[in-house]
């Protein structure tokens, strides 16, 4: 037997051996779950909202980001182990809400195996009633809203917008819109009408209205309508 | 015959162990000790030299890009086209947490205390010389991060385990502001008044810091009632609005010690004739020059010289093969007034809509504030002596473009070879052409070799500058509601370039105020800290795209959309035989590297302190909206 041939067996023997010892396990459980007010998703713009998870008891403490979906959906893969899920100040287009003076607005989660959690906030306003109504050169929308926070923390509607992509991914920033307007604010009611760009040629365009809350950076939007034209 | 060797050899074995117990003890020949330090001023000169050269810059010539951010220019730099890609901001931009920095400040000036070989007035110099750096870090600091934990002594660990003795709290944005502003007041006396030093604290130089300290204290207690969510309620991050006045009678104060003559002789820089190269070379003649007030500087055939002019040189003629990089946007270049200080758009197109033929490429530039061709180098221009070369193509008079993918391409255009493209471009894409049909000449070293690696550049770098004294004293004034002094200043500076119509009293605003910042310290890197302190970097750079026809509209307006570049390019007018054969016309151009549009998120106004250094010290709240 050539010295080669001992070579490649040993090299055989490493590759089971190194299966072995395998450092660490993956994290095994899925956490999902949507924001929601009353049971409805609270629908944001992409990549804009997030909240993190602390899991206190492995000495340096780093927050595990967990941005939501369009949708107001969300979804990570974790270890089991109990977490802290805590809202940042001022982002998203709702509060959360207190759970006791001490604990703030901090929620205690326990993960075990894959587990579905639906998070209820108190939004500035809800969306409802959306209509939209493809023309050939334009989109009209119309919808209304409904002021959830009245009182000392009310906000006041900065402006809304009609988004239009040709693509499902609608939301104001980056590069997730081709075009948008501006909607008349009427009392309790949206109106608006956005032009498709020149030279549209897809058969289809989706179609979001954005609410932008005075003082508040992220906006409320409406699920994304696909529309055909 | 070895053995007998082994027995010799005993001896001095023995003889080595007892005659020199010291042998290993021995005085260091590449170190120096502290008494040695701090025993000689030459040696202690080189010891502040090592901090100075660590002075934390927003923008400096060393690194081109830093004095070239949001979107004021394009990058014309294939790696970096990124830049305009992306939607906005991380939250950790921008961030500086360098407590090694001040230990070490701290350490200067206690082992500086021991001494006592010194020359008691040599010594309170030194110290003054320490306490200005430090309190420039902490300012650079509480601009970045908000108040942070204030470390005025050095700390040492004590090995018990148990570090809790060692963490501060963040202090209030307003108390680190007060404390670069008692330290300015405490360290002048000992600092030398003399207009002559540049590169080493003086007078003037803590009196410069002061004023530009409370007036951005100032204008955060005032801007930031308008954005309540951009603070923290242990006043890490915001000021109360009521201490605005006191801030912005404090910073006209520092201004006007140096604007009298207090602190040192420094009046704005006139020496040239010819008003654009007379604010070119403010920043280039390092000779007598009256306006610089502190700078960083450098010096030729050694270690510390910089790179900027072969980064930006024109890249035809460059004396490498690169240069261009920062290329102006539109924005910047319409923002400069007509001569009778007006605002107004570039006249590329009649009533009609038809485009305005010029002879030269440069006419299109004239009869602007002189500052224009002192920043920018304009198509036609010229930078050392060579006009640059920059059309983006041929047009001709149907309508037709023809243009070129390499710098100074020729083509054959109806039957005739001529050159449809510059040497300096603008071509899409093609890196250190003018993408956006300009190119920047302030910091340009207009010597000879600046361009070439082998030489570099000694231009200096000014921190604190004259003018900027000047526009900080009018702000400040203006504040204070002192509008008839606020107008004497805004046009000092304003007639310096060139603009014959003065502003009255009545004529300052808040816009004028950003405005003059704006077009006189482009590329100086204070554009972002004005937009911060105001509060208005979340509506400039709201991550809208901005389009042709509305980037003309509002010049002049604070808060004007600066999402994108825009470029402006030059073509040709190719008709032979015909009317208006050779004239150029000009088109609004958006580069086609320009994809993304910036937002300025209200996370984004304090940088974010590191997972690390909450995790290390419990007591650091984070920043608001992160």
């Amino acid at each position: 037997m050539k010295i080669t041939n001992y070579i490649y067996l040993a090299a055989i023997a490493l590759l089971f051996a190194s299966c072995e010892i395998d450092n660490y396990e993956e994290p095994e459980s899925f956490f999902t779950g949507n924001i929601v007010y009353n049971g409805e998703p609270i629908e944001v713009g992409a990549r804009e909202v997030r909240f993190q998870l602390f899991q206190p008891g492995f000495g340096a403490l780093a927050p595990l980001d967990v941005h939501l979906d369009l949708d107001g959906s969300f979804s990570g893969r974790f270890f089991d182990g109990d977490y802290k899920l805590k809202f940042i100040n001022g982002q998203g287009p709702f509060k959360a809400y207190e759970v006791n003076e001490q604990q703030g607005d901090t929620i205690f989660i326990s993960l075990r195996g894959n587990t579905n959690l639906d998070i209820e906030v108190l939004p500035y306003y809800m969306l409802r009633n959306e209509a939209f109504n493809a023309g050939t050169a334009a989109v009209d929308a119309s919808a209304s809203y409904e002021q959830i926070i009245t009182g000392a923390d009310a906000r006041n509607i900065e402006f809304a917008r009609l988004y239009l992509n040709d693509t499902e991914q609608v939301s104001n920033n980056g590069d997730y819109h081709m075009v948008w307007s501006d909607m008349t604010v009427g009392d309790g009611t949206l109106n608006g009408s956005t032009a498709l760009p020149d030279g549209y040629s897809k058969p289809y365009v989706f179609a979001r209205i954005a609410l932008k809350i005075a003082g508040v950076e992220d906006m409320l939007f409406s699920p994304v309508q696909k529309l055909d034209l | 015959m070895k053995k007998y060797i082994y027995f010799l050899m005993i001896p001095f074995l023995l003889g080595s162990c007892s005659s020199d117990s010291e042998f290993l003890d021995r005085e260091p020949t590449n170190v120096l000790s502290q008494e040695q330090a701090f025993g000689s001023p030459d040696l202690v000169i080189s010891v502040l030299a090592d901090l100075y050269n660590r002075y934390y810059d927003f923008g400096t010539v060393e690194d081109w890009s830093s004095l070239a951010q949001f979107n004021v220019a394009f990058w014309s730099e294939a790696g970096r086209y990124w830049y305009f890609q992306n939607g906005g901001y991380g939250y950790g931009d921008w961030g500086t947490w360098d407590y090694g920095y001040i230990r070490e400040m701290n350490l200067f000036l206690e082992r500086l205390e021991l001494s006592e070989e010194l020359d008691p007035e040599e010594k309170a110099r030194f110290a003054a010389e320490g306490r200005f750096l430090r309190a420039s870090y902490y300012f650079t600091m509480v601009k970045r991060m908000g108040g942070v934990p204030l470390i005025l002594e050095s700390q040492t660990y004590d090995f018990s385990g148990d570090a809790t003795y060692l963490q501060f709290p963040r202090e209030t944005e307003a108390a680190l502001y007060d404390f670069v502003i008692s330290e300015a007041d405490a360290i002048v006396a000992d600092l030398p008044g003399d207009s002559g030093i540049k590169a080493r604290a003086t007078k003037a130089a803590a009196m410069a810091m002061k004023a530009r300290a409370a007036l951005y204290a100032g204008s955060i207690a005032k801007y930031g009632a308008s954005t309540p969510q951009v603070s923290l309620p242990g006043g890490e991050v915001g000021i109360p609005a009521s201490r605005a006045d006191e801030y912005y009678a404090t910073a006209l104060d520092a201004a006007q010690a140096i604007i009298n003559g207090e602190v040192g002789s420094y009046a704005l820089y006139e020496k040239k004739p010819d008003l654009s190269e007379n604010f070119a070379s403010l920043f280039y003649d390092k000779s007598n020059n009256s306006e610089a007030i502190f700078v960083e500087d450098f010096m030729l055939q050694t270690q510390k010289t910089h790179g900027f002019t072969i980064a930006n040189q024109p890249r035809y003629g460059a004396e490498e093969e690169e240069g261009g990089r920062i290329n102006p946007a539109l924005s910047l270049v319409q923002s400069f007034e007509t001569l009778d200080g007006t605002y107004a758009p570039l006249p590329i197109e009649d009533a009609s809509g038809d485009p305005i033929h010029y002879d030269t490429p440069e006419a299109l530039f004239a009869n602007r504030d002189a500052r224009l061709m002192g920043t920018v180098i304009v198509p036609g221009a010229s930078f050392k002596g060579r006009e640059v070369d920059i059309f983006a193509g041929v047009q001709l008079s149907d309508g037709t473009v023809i243009s070129g993918d390499s710098r100074g391409q020729q083509k054959e255009v109806l039957g005739n070879d001529i050159q449809v493209v510059g040497f300096d471009g603008p071509i899409d894409g093609l890196e250190f052409t003018a993408q956006t049909g300009f190119y920047i000449r302030k910091y340009q070293d207009p010597k000879a070799g600046s361009g070439q690696r082998g030489t570099r550049s000694d231009v200096w770098f000014i921190r604190y500058r004259y003018a900027e004294v000047l526009l900080n004293a009018a702000e400040a004034a203006f504040e204070l509601n002192q509008n008839e002094v606020a107008a004497g200043y805004l046009n000092q500076v304003r007639r310096r370039a060139g603009i014959t119509t003065d502003l009255a009293a009545a004529e300052v605003t808040f816009d004028r105020i950003a405005h003059e910042r704006f077009v006189e310290f482009a590329f100086e890197g204070l554009h972002f800290f004005d937009l911060k302190r105001w509060r208005i970097a979340h509506e400039v750079l709201d991550g809208t795209p901005m389009d042709a026809t509305s980037i003309t509209e509002n010049i002049g307006d604070a808060t004007k959309r600066l999402t994108q570049p825009f470029g402006l390019w030059p073509y040709k007018y190719y008709n032979p035989g015909g009317p208006n054969d050779g004239t150029y016309i000009y088109k609004i151009v958006k580069p086609n590297r320009v994809t993304g549009a910036d937002r300025f998120q209200f996370g984004n106004y304090y940088s974010e302190i590191g997972a690390g250094i909450l995790n290390n010290n419990p007591l650091i709240v984070r920043n608001p909206n992160q």
